[in-house]
């Protein structure tokens, strides 16, 4: 056995995609040395309760911590963050100045939240993000110490959840968001202005077409407002900027890989590639880091920061990672994503991204709760659920084998589902120069 | 290297329970099998219990076999205990 041999497998990453892939590891049979490598000093740990059970209180922010749901007899290096990765050496350095061997790599490092410039007030205190375990519970006290008003920067899902719970907790919040409704980006317009009528009912200050330039603070240092664009000013003695997340790859800037802020690529089987293009067959990607060609979007390159994502492709890259080069399966997602907030149980499945038709299939707008299937050029591409779960299974099969939209109804002699303009803002310029480099 | 140890606190740290909320249909089967764990809130928010006291082994397990859907893991005895 070769000294790489021994080392064995390391997964860099500690959280959903990393626990998963180390488990599917064992329970493929691999019996040799297995490390997990993880930045924060806690064993893997649930997020998604982390913006809604656990701001609300009725969850500890320690309380999630994931199963394991096979004995993976492994090293854990918790509370140390990888920081180089040398491919020619095959090791891993970590923060503390430890070096790892590894035979076999598999890259599971998230993201992290996107925080708001200390240049333009965000290093005042009282701003928060939240992404792990410890921003939920410094977010979680705040809160509980009662602010006159909460401001939330960007009404994705996570600053929606945010509003939620805030006002269940009877705070006074603010929210704001560039584009005309909530949502906008992942669900459009015509399905986010329900969330909208939402915020309006619970009494959610909603700003849209609002971006703020920069936050002020008193001589304490503790944030007071905001100055918009427009000139307006909003007063708050807190605040959640909730502008998504990069993917955590500064770790690999040296190691000649294909990497940036919006991901690690990879083959369609989870390999990782070098710069040159070339397959890394000894590196894998999973979870919310990995962007590969997905080939049910005409291998269109995506990454998805789903929880989903993270349990399939871990144990997906894990199974690869134990077959021989000629048996490499390829890893075909169809990406899904739910929520619950203003009491609404909202799921989601496929990539609505370029859709240019919504129709609603089950239900009804007015009422809240139906079933919106998008399409683009007469395909089914995504569908969300607004607490019509139950039908959500059928329209993802339709979504797989790309049947047609608007989807036909079962009776002939019924009428053609009504189709709406989705809604979807343009896309973004690439805010990080060096996430468009390879894409 | 540091490996994990078990300790006697194993008897008293929670059980350790996941639901796939992608895949959960809103049956409510958990929520008749482990009534102090599972709670439906709404039409269809699961709310549950991630860490429930060891004493509720019983009742969570039967959770775990009501879900129609199968969405609940539950930790394996024989994985590790932090």
């Amino acid at each position: 056995m070769s000294a790489a041999a021994d080392a064995g497998i390391v997964v860099v990453g500690a959280s959903l995609a990393g626990l998963r892939g180390a488990e599917a590891l064992r329970r493929n049979g691999y019996a040799g040395r297995l490390t997990l490598i993880g930045n924060e000093p806690y064993r893997p740990y649930d997020r998604p309760p982390l913006s809604k059970h656990v701001l609300s209180g009725e969850l500890a922010p320690d309380a999630s911590e994931l199963p394991q749901l096979v004995a993976l007899d492994a090293d854990w290096r918790l509370g140390h963050a990888a920081v180089g990765l040398d491919r020619v050496a095959r090791t891993i350095r970590l923060a503390d100045g430890a070096v790892l061997a590894y035979d076999r790599l598999l890259i599971a490092t998230g993201a992290q939240a996107r925080h708001w410039p200390a240049a333009s007030g965000g290093a005042l205190a009282n701003i928060f993000t939240l992404r792990g375990r410890d921003d939920a519970a410094r977010l979680r006290a705040a809160l509980a110490q009662g602010p006159r008003r909460v401001l939330i920067v960007g009404a994705g899902l996570i600053g929606c959840e945010a509003a939620s719970c805030c006002r269940d907790l009877g705070l006074p919040v603010t929210l704001l968001d560039p584009n005309p409704t909530p949502l906008a980006r992942s669900l459009g317009t015509w399905i986010g202005g329900v969330i909208a009528e939402c915020l309006k009912d619970s009494g959610v200050a909603f700003h849209p077409g609002a971006r703020v330039l920069r936050f002020e603070g008193d001589a304490s240092g503790r944030v007071v407002r905001a100055d918009l664009a427009d000139g307006r000013t909003i007063e708050a003695d807190l605040v959640i900027v909730a502008l998504g997340a990069t993917r955590a790859t500064d770790w690999l800037r040296d190691a000649g890989l294909m990497a940036d802020a919006g991901g690690v690529t990879c083959d369609g089987a989870c390999r990782v590639l070098a710069a040159d293009g070339t397959t890394c067959p000894d590196i894998y990607a999973a979870g919310d880091v990995a962007r590969w060609p997905n080939s049910l979007y005409g291998g269109r390159l995506v990454s998805v920061e789903h929880w989903g994502n993270a349990v399939a492709q871990g144990a997906h890259a894990a199974r690869n990672m134990l077959a021989p080069a000629e048996d490499q399966h390829r890893y075909d997602h169809l990406p899904a994503f739910w929520s619950s907030q203003f009491g609404i149980n909202i799921k989601a499945v496929g990539l609505s991204e370029g859709a240019d038709s919504v129709a609603i299939v089950q239900g009804s707008r007015a009422s809240r709760r139906f079933l919106a299937v998008y399409g683009r050029a007469g395909r089914s591409i995504a569908a969300v659920s607004f607490d019509q779960a139950r039908w959500l299974p059928a329209y993802a099969e339709a979504i797989m084998a790309g049947s047609h939209h608007p989807p036909i109804r079962d009776a002939s002699d019924q009428g053609r589902f009504a189709t709406m303009e989705p809604g979807f803002p343009p896309p973004r310029a690439a805010s990080h120069a060096d996430e468009a480099r390879h894409v | 290297m540091t490996h994990p140890t078990k300790t006697a606190s194993s008897r008293t740290t929670p059980l350790r329970v996941v639901v796939d909320l992608n895949r959960c249909q809103g049956y409510a089967q958990c929520c008749y099998a482990a009534p102090g764990a599972f709670e439906v809130r709404g039409h269809e928010i699961l709310f549950y219990d991630p860490a429930p006291p060891r004493a509720r082994r019983g009742e969570i397990e039967r959770a775990v076999q009501a879900c129609p859907v199968r969405a609940i893991s539950l930790q394996a005895d024989d994985g590790e205990t932090p």
